[in-house]
């Protein structure tokens, strides 16, 4: 069984709903992001999507565009992320981490060279924003050879035929975008959120992660009890602005953020 | 990725792109995030029906013949081709449409589809502050709320342009991430769109960004190049010997190139900018120095580093500063029906200052480094072949930067 698939099997049996937390790789440093990672799963995420920075993040709002900024200023790349992966894998085999980008990069590695390298480095799957499934085959053929599993996203302008479309193709979780916007803004509206998923749920038996607007606990807990994953990313990043001159604190404050999520996501499920 | 010689022959004379699905060959489709899919086919649908709408076509007709002032008249550079020596350069006078450059015919186009589609806000990215400027006009026009997405870098070296959008009642966004050059207002506009996304309309000033957007801005486009056709049959008898156009995202270059694609003796020659030399990394010249990958929703040539990040562009003209460029040039590169070339700095501006001497025509910075290339062209040629440039822009959005550049206070 896939580390993802037995992720959320275990979760289910513990009534637990998943913690997914979002950092950009090499945000500040690579350095940080590996002692974040570890420092995250301590704190009560289940799964790790690791943001892959690129030049041109169309579909991020301010704060990731910043977090892609610094970490690209640091030298980080696609090359350096899979080895910040390779480096977490020498400690933990259990937790999923999730590779989360832009097609570009992927296109210069090569298909077939970035799916071998990321599987090998104990990558569990890959979302890339900017691929559809319309022009997914040849990117999927390679992620099916090393079992990487594709994930793709679904939004509240998704009708019938897309939710179609992206279920026949999704493995591991499907990601729903939960307000029109990009990345870190906007409220979400609960109500809309619940009705669109169930919508989705006719369609695939994946679990269904919801992001894009999740600011603090409360929202958190509410997104547990509709969804079967919580992503929460914009609001760790800034945690490691907020303590920009000091990373420690940056670690703790993302530490005590997803432990206050935890806890409140755990409080309405369990 | 590969083509076969005998493909070629049948794309060429046969030429039918994109594909359904917006490829042309390897280049090309929709690489936007699912967020936009759903208007990106809502887009599609209402293109492809409007296109082939007679009483949509007789209304842009109308706009392109009362508003614009079309059609745009071919002119005979004699001096300028007398003091080059070699074959005979003609212009497409795009400059002297209504604000001053070929942007407005794909401009008046997307708004008449924007407002059939029910949508009251319009949207655009600008580079140079023309294709701000024709959608603040159309948009003026027809009374639709209009923001404008610019470079806080070009909103600096184009500051007439931002105060013509602004008299227009155009609401200019600068954009202060990445670069702060055309390709970040782009992305800004791209985000704004996937926000608003129920009344807002994006009018994409170039033939890149996802399907339909290259097809559908080229098709607004060719206007230049169907007129061209008539009028050169007319003027000289025959069809040009070889076309020129400068090429940043390419809509003014495969507006020209494709009403004659088939007709395999018209050479096509689309000019990218050099910038400070192509040996040198700093330039806007991806067919003639990138190499294939994804940005802005289309595969395409792009300036991009060895990880795929794309990098910083470099030209003397805002319009050209772009690391990308319309997935149609990328094939017609690939099948060899166009060739892609690329003129420096220096270069463009000393035709620049040519044309404006010699034929008193003040060319905009972009159309400058097709005069160059075609000057340079027409030095190899005899008196009897005929070049036709796309003269795509007027220069008076231009004098403030050269003034500048050449230490002249204003």
């Amino acid at each position: 069984m896939s580390r993802l698939d037995a992720c959320f099997k275990a979760l289910a049996e513990q009534n637990q709903k998943a913690l997914v937390p979002f950092v950009t790789a090499g945000d500040p440093n690579a350095d940080f992001t590996l002692a974040c990672m570890h420092n995250m799963v301590k704190a009560g995420a289940n799964i790790i999507e690791l943001g892959v920075p690129f030049s041109d993040p169309m579909a991020d709002g301010p704060v990731i565009q910043k977090a892609s900024e610094r970490a690209l200023e640091q030298g980080m790349s696609l090359k350096g992320v899979i080895e910040v992966v390779r480096q977490f894998r020498e400690e933990d085999q259990v937790t999923p981490v999730i590779l989360m980008g832009y097609l570009n990069p992927i296109e210069f590695m090569g298909y077939e060279a970035f799916a071998e390298r990321a599987a090998e480095a104990g990558v569990d799957g890959v979302l890339t924003v900017d691929i559809p499934p319309e022009e997914s085959a040849a990117l999927l053929r390679a992620y099916d050879k090393y079992a990487l599993a594709p994930i793709f996203l679904l939004s509240p302008t998704s009708n019938e035929s897309r939710i179609k479309k992206v279920a026949a193709v999704a493995q591991g979780y499907i990601y729903y975008v939960s307000i029109k916007g990009v990345t870190g803004t906007g409220d979400l509206e609960l109500s809309e959120v619940t009705d669109k998923l169930a919508e989705i749920k006719r369609h695939t038996s994946l679990p269904l992660a919801v992001g894009f607007g999740v600011k603090n606990a409360n929202i958190a807990a509410n997104i547990a009890k509709i969804s079967d994953a919580v992503v929460v990313g914009s609001a760790l990043i800034n945690c490691i602005t907020d303590n920009a001159d000091d990373e420690n604190k940056g670690q703790e404050a993302i530490a005590g953020l997803l432990a206050e999520m935890r806890t409140a996501m755990d409080a309405v499920t369990k | 990725m590969a083509t076969t010689s005998s493909d070629q022959q049948s794309t060429v004379t046969d030429y039918n792109l994109p594909d359904d699905s917006g490829h042309f060959g390897p280049y090309g489709g929709i690489f936007v995030a699912e967020t936009l899919m759903e208007s990106i086919e809502e887009l599609n649908e209402a293109y492809t029906k409007f296109i082939q709408d007679p009483e949509f076509l007789a209304e842009l007709d109308a706009d392109l013949h009362d508003y614009v002032g079309r059609p745009s008249p071919i002119y005979h550079a004699e001096r300028l081709s007398r003091e080059t020596g070699g074959a005979q350069i003609y212009l497409k006078r795009e400059d002297l449409n209504h604000t001053g450059a070929h942007k407005v015919n794909n401009t008046i186009g997307q708004a008449l589809l924007a407002k059939r589609m029910g949508k009251t806000r319009i949207i655009a990215e600008t580079g140079a502050g023309q294709h701000g400027v024709a959608t603040a006009t159309v948009a003026a026009r027809l009374g639709l709320e209009c923001v404008v997405y610019m470079g806080a870098e070009d909103i600096k070296r184009q500051s007439p342009n931002v105060y013509r959008m602004k008299l227009l009642g155009a609401k200019v966004v600068a954009v202060t991430s990445g670069s702060q050059t055309l390709k970040d207002a782009l992305n800004e506009a791209l985000r704004d769109w996937v926000t608003n996304i129920d009344n807002t309309y994006y009018i994409i000033g170039t033939v890149a960004g996802p399907h339909p957007y290259p097809a559908m801005v080229r098709d607004f486009q060719t206007i230049i190049g169907r007129e061209s056709r008539a009028q050169m049959l007319e003027k000289t008898g025959r069809l040009p010997d070889a076309l020129v156009a400068c090429v940043g995202g390419g809509s003014n270059a495969i507006g020209l190139f494709h009403p004659f694609i088939e007709d395999e003796d018209v050479a096509m020659y689309g000019v990218e900018a050099a910038g400070l030399g192509v040996e040198t990394g700093k330039h806007s010249a991806p067919l003639c120095a990138g190499k294939p990958g994804v940005l802005h929703g289309n595969r395409t040539y792009l300036m991009a580093d060895e990880n795929g990040e794309i990098i910083e562009t470099h030209s003397i003209s805002a319009g050209l500063d772009y690391p990308g460029v319309g997935p149609e040039h990328s094939w017609l590169k690939d099948i060899g029906r166009a060739d892609y070339v690329a003129i420096n700095d220096d270069e463009a501006l000393a035709a620049f200052h040519q044309l404006t001497r010699v034929e008193g025509i003040i060319p905009a910075l972009e159309s400058s480094h097709a005069v160059a290339y075609a000057v340079k062209l027409a030095k190899t040629l005899p008196a009897d072949k005929n070049i036709l440039v796309n003269l795509s822009g007027r220069g008076d959005k231009d004098i403030f930067t050269i003034a500048k550049l050449e230490g002249i206070e204003l």
